[in-house]
């Protein structure tokens, strides 16, 4: 794109000259030389609309002027044009003066109990532009306030000066109906559509672009001004998009969070669950002192000397394991690795902990881990495939850049998958319904270009051979391809290598140079060379009493299928356990110790592009550590340090380690699994997790999960018919582990007929925990 | 370097330019006469029989003058709600960053000022306060004044800041605690422009309710 040539224009913006790009807005052209024109409804990112009428100008073009000032939001830069701001034109300045004064005339004096008070558009140019008393003696409009649009957005439509910002954006950005302008004339307001529910994803978006305090949060509100906050640059944990944010923090305690501004990623935009679940960390259930399980079986909290000393005893010269989780940092990652190999002598390291395979480990080792796809091959690719994921639901900044584009350019859109989602509808994508398992054959079917680039998501390995599927489709059309994880820390812990087959930097376990390589970058004679275990074989080992003890990190055991051989495993292991909140394994765990929590440690996360994201702490009074610092700590105690005292040290170690310039493993590729056979009332399960749902790190905000979407049960038409149900009916969902019963949807067109389909873990439906499967799997499907 | 050090000298009258100062020896002529101590005390004897502007306190104490600025306190409407909407707008003007505020909601069940917003902690820290009277100028509601209490000193730190509790108003004739509803028929305008005179009788069961 920036090789295009582009045209040049050359205006004269309040007697300075300045060359744009042909189709550049008046206004933006006065920012490039520092002249601020006044304004609401503007916005880069949104189409222009000229609905506040701030930013009147004096235009002029080869002479001729305009007869009446012109908003700059809207007019393009003509050759010519001589532009005179409200600095150099009396008129402009008058008209500007007097747009204000209208815009205030129904504005209430609610400064005092507004939240946008201190850092509002509006109050600022009321004070630079505006009149110090008001002419106005009549009453002021008044609406009942405020009104809640949605359980985390608050509406107050006296406040609004109708610059639609808030409905351009949803309508543009995030393509959902969730608010519009009604009535018209002096009546006119934001509402919300009546008939339809209250759904998005993105609706925190519309209280940050707002230009007065007519759009608020609930979570936020009244809770604190800006100059209370001490802002810190952050990187959002939730999932691998990877949203540069804001964190506001007043007294240690995060009060709100922000979308940050970053062309490259997020542009200006964040969704709800970035913005708003961040309650975890401040939880009632926060572990804040080591724990030591003692003689009784129960958990006594110890000194960190002691707690160090009890996991050391029971690590050392025991055959362990590691467990990681999605959600640790670049750097932790790192540690957890160099742990594994150094104080542990193992391979047997997985930050895996949901539904994997094989065939995923080689996948990223093979393809994934070298490879830097971006944000801008969306914007360029002439189709994009979904395969096994769900952008809306599980990364929401890649829905919304390939929604941006479906918008502008009609972007071809094909999605591999199990259930028609609303995502896929809204990106008007091109649905292959296949039932799960079959993934495979679907895609090979598809025919790409080399402009083209695929998006597969994490569920692909819950189906065989759909990943080799991909590899051979990718390398036959030479279109590009990206995997893209749930979790933030996914992408930055296979580069760190938290995984039995690759070390850091992405170099084979099974190379004999990579680990010479490493064991002299880490001081050590020799690394192991066996390939580790997985996460599902490492429970399996220990159950089978091949493994003795664990180091788990942030995850939880009833992310994987067959949940409770995880259960089991973590019972019978000498566990230690890392932890910010109490959980399932520090339930069962012999040695629990604190970790800082996102808010409370620097670090970075590498986004499914592969571009790291770093972040410096926002309460830099919390006492908790990073986990790479409690490892050295252990590892100490151990005898085999790792010597990575602080986050900044593991970084630096880790970037000199730098990438693996060898070969690389070969990725050999799977066939698909045979389709079981199925009973009158059997189907296949198939499910995945909704951005907004039980998960826990959205524990304790009630206002975000007020607007999660509807728990239901989805199946076609005729085997709806076959067990007797419409939608709205109760259905039972079970098998040999236990059952769920839910209302069902039934839709045409939307899924197999072979498959039934539900939420992975929303209120109601826990089914990882209840049916200890969720995808490809057969269950019972009858009215209840 | 050590070496230059060494080789500086003593600047002399002349570097300093003070030969061109004359000067003058000082005369003493011995004890001055007796006259002339007499007329110094003067000043001591006839202050003796003027009016003594000493106050034995804390026996005794004086006003001050009317507008002095002494402790804040937090006002309440004549039905008993406060009249702080916790805007901070006081911390913002503060120049001493003595005052801490933090905002809530309003709900149905739990009111405690007219309209959406009241202040459910307010600190003043009279360690660092200096008087100033900006945060009463700046209160949107005249909730925060400032009283004509000077004795502030106390044994420790902790003692001196100043919670919500120690700050409001005492509940005077007519008023009554809050959390209690708005006076029916009234909003929060009603409130401001002084419409609401006292307590009404349902006011007092809606609080009652909620005590039990």
């Amino acid at each position: 794109m920036s090789t295009d040539v582009v045209d040049m224009i050359t205006v004269i913006v309040d007697g300075f000259e300045i060359s744009v790009p042909k189709g550049t807005l008046v206004i933006r052209a006065a920012e490039k030389l520092g002249i601020q024109i006044p304004r609401f409804c503007d916005h880069p990112l949104l189409d222009p609309v000229g609905a506040c009428r701030q930013c009147l100008v004096d235009i002029e073009i080869n002479g001729r002027a305009f007869p009446k000032p012109q908003a700059s939001c809207t007019i393009p830069v003509e050759p010519g044009m001589i532009v005179k701001t409200q600095l150099t034109s009396p008129v402009a300045e008058k008209a500007q003066k007097g747009v204000m004064e209208l815009l205030l005339i129904n504005h209430p004096l609610d400064c005092p109990v507004c939240d946008k008070g201190g850092e509002c558009p509006l109050q600022n140019q009321a004070m630079s532009t505006g009149r110090t008393e008001s002419r106005f003696e009549g009453t002021k409009r008044t609406f009942e306030k405020p009104i809640n649009i949605s359980s985390q957005v608050l509406l107050d439509r006296e406040r609004c000066v109708l610059c639609a910002r808030c409905t351009r954006f949803s309508d543009q950005i995030a393509g959902d109906p969730f608010i519009t302008l009604n009535e018209r004339g002096a009546l006119q307001q934001v509402g919300i559509y009546e008939k339809q529910p209250f759904e998005s994803y993105f609706s925190g978006n519309v209280v940050q672009i707002c230009p007065v305090g007519a759009l608020t949060g609930a979570s936020y509100r009244f809770h604190a001004r800006p100059f209370d906050l001490v802002s810190t640059p952050s990187a959002c944990e939730h999932c691998a998009a990877g949203c540069s944010m804001r964190t506001d923090v007043r007294r240690g305690k995060t009060l709100r969070r922000l979308a940050g501004d970053d062309t490259d990623v997020n542009e200006e935009w964040n969704c709800d669950k970035g913005r708003w679940a961040f309650k975890y960390v401040t939880a009632a259930d926060r572990i804040t002192q080591p724990m030591v399980r003692d003689a009784s079986g129960e958990l006594q909290v110890a000194s960190w000397p002691e707690a160090l000393a009890a996991a050391a005893a029971g690590l050392q010269d025991k055959r362990a394991a590691v467990l990681v989780g999605g959600r640790v940092t670049l750097e932790d990652a790192y540690g957890y690795s160099k742990f594994a190999r150094v104080a542990l002598g193992t391979n047997d390291i997985d930050f895996r902990s949901r539904i994997t395979s094989d065939e995923e480990r080689d996948f990223l080792a093979s393809t994934v881990v070298d490879s830097a796809p971006s944000y801008r091959d969306i914007d360029r690719a002439d189709s994009i495939l979904l395969v096994g994921f769900e952008p809306e639901e599980e990364s929401p900044i890649v829905f919304l850049r390939i929604n941006r584009q479906v918008r502008k350019r009609s972007l071809k859109v094909t999605t591999i998958g199990t259930k028609l989602s609303i995502g896929a509808e809204k990106l008007k994508a091109n649905f292959v319904c296949v039932a799960p398992g079959t993934e495979a054959q679907a895609v090979a079917a598809q025919e790409l270009t080399d402009k083209s680039i695929i998006l597969v998501g994490e569920r692909a390995s819950e189906s065989a051979g759909t990943l080799s599927a991909v590899v051979a489709l990718a390398q036959k059309s030479g279109a590009k391809l990206a995997w893209i994880p749930r979790r933030a820390g996914e992408r930055g812990a296979l580069n760190a290598g938290a995984i039995g087959n690759l070390l850091p930097g992405g170099r084979p376990v099974t190379d004999a140079a990579a680990r010479v390589d490493v064991a002299a970058a880490w001081g050590v004679d020799s690394l192991p060379a066996a390939v580790g275990r997985s996460s599902s074989e490492i429970f399996a080992a220990v159950n089978t009493g091949t493994l003795d003890a664990l180091v788990i990190g942030g995850i939880d055991p009833v992310d994987a299928d067959k949940s409770h051989e995880a259960i089991s495993a973590i019972k019978k292991a000498f566990v230690v356990s890392l932890e910010i909140r109490e959980s399932a394994v520090t339930k069962l765990a012999d040695v629990v110790l604190p970790v800082a929590a996102i808010t409370e440690k620097s670090g970075t996360f590498v986004n499914w592009e592969g571009r790291g994201r770093n972040f410096e702490a926002a309460v830099v009074e919390s006492l908790n550590r990073s986990d790479v610092r409690i490892l050295t700590m252990i590892s100490e105690k151990l005898g085999r340090s790792i010597a990575l005292p602080t986050v900044s040290s593991a970084a630096k170690e880790f970037a000199s380690l730098g990438k693996w310039d060898g070969a690389v493993s070969a990725f050999v590729p799977v066939a698909p699994a045979n389709a079981p056979t199925l009973g009158a009332t059997d189907a296949l399960l198939t499910s995945w997790r909704r951005l907004l749902d039980a998960g826990s790190l959205q524990d304790g905000e009630e206002n975000l999960a007020g607007t999660a979407r509807q728990t239901v049960i989805v199946i076609s038409p005729s085997r709806a018919q076959s067990i007797g149900v419409v939608t709205g009916d109760a259905v039972r969902v079970s098998n040999s582990h236990g059952a769920i019963v839910l209302p069902v949807l039934v839709e045409a067109g939307a899924i197999h007929d072979d498959a039934v389909w539900m939420p992975r873990n929303s209120r109601g439906s826990h089914i990882l925990a209840t049916l200890a499967v969720a995808n490809g799997a057969v269950v019972t499907v009858v009215k209840d | 370097m050590s070496e230059n050090m060494n080789n500086e000298v003593e600047p002399t009258r002349r570097d300093l330019g003070l030969e061109a100062v004359t000067s003058k020896p000082v005369v003493n002529d011995g004890p001055a006469s007796f006259t002339t101590q007499l007329l110094g005390f003067w000043v001591t004897f006839r202050t003796m029989f003027k009016k003594v502007n000493t106050v034995s306190y804390p026996e005794v104490k004086e006003p001050t003058a009317p507008r002095f600025h002494g402790r804040h306190q937090l006002n309440r409407h004549p039905d008993g709600l406060e009249k702080c909407i916790g805007c901070e707008l006081c911390a913002w003007a503060c120049p001493a960053d003595a005052i801490y505020v933090e905002g809530e909601s309003n709900t149905e069940e739990h009111r405690m000022s007219p309209g959406e917003r009241f202040g459910k902690v307010y600190q003043i820290n009279y360690l660092r306060c200096i008087f100033c009277g900006l945060c009463i100028e700046a209160c949107p509601t005249r909730a925060l004044t400032m009283t004509n209490e000077y004795e502030l000193a106390d044994d420790s730190r902790s003692k001196l800041i100043f919670e919500k509790e120690d700050l409001l108003a005492p509940l005077r004739q007519g008023m009554l605690a809050p959390p209690h509803a708005m006076y029916p028929g009234m909003d929060d305008s009603n409130y401001y422009k002084g419409d609401v005179l006292g307590f009404h009788p349902s006011q007092e069961t809606s609080s009652e309710v909620k005590h039990d």
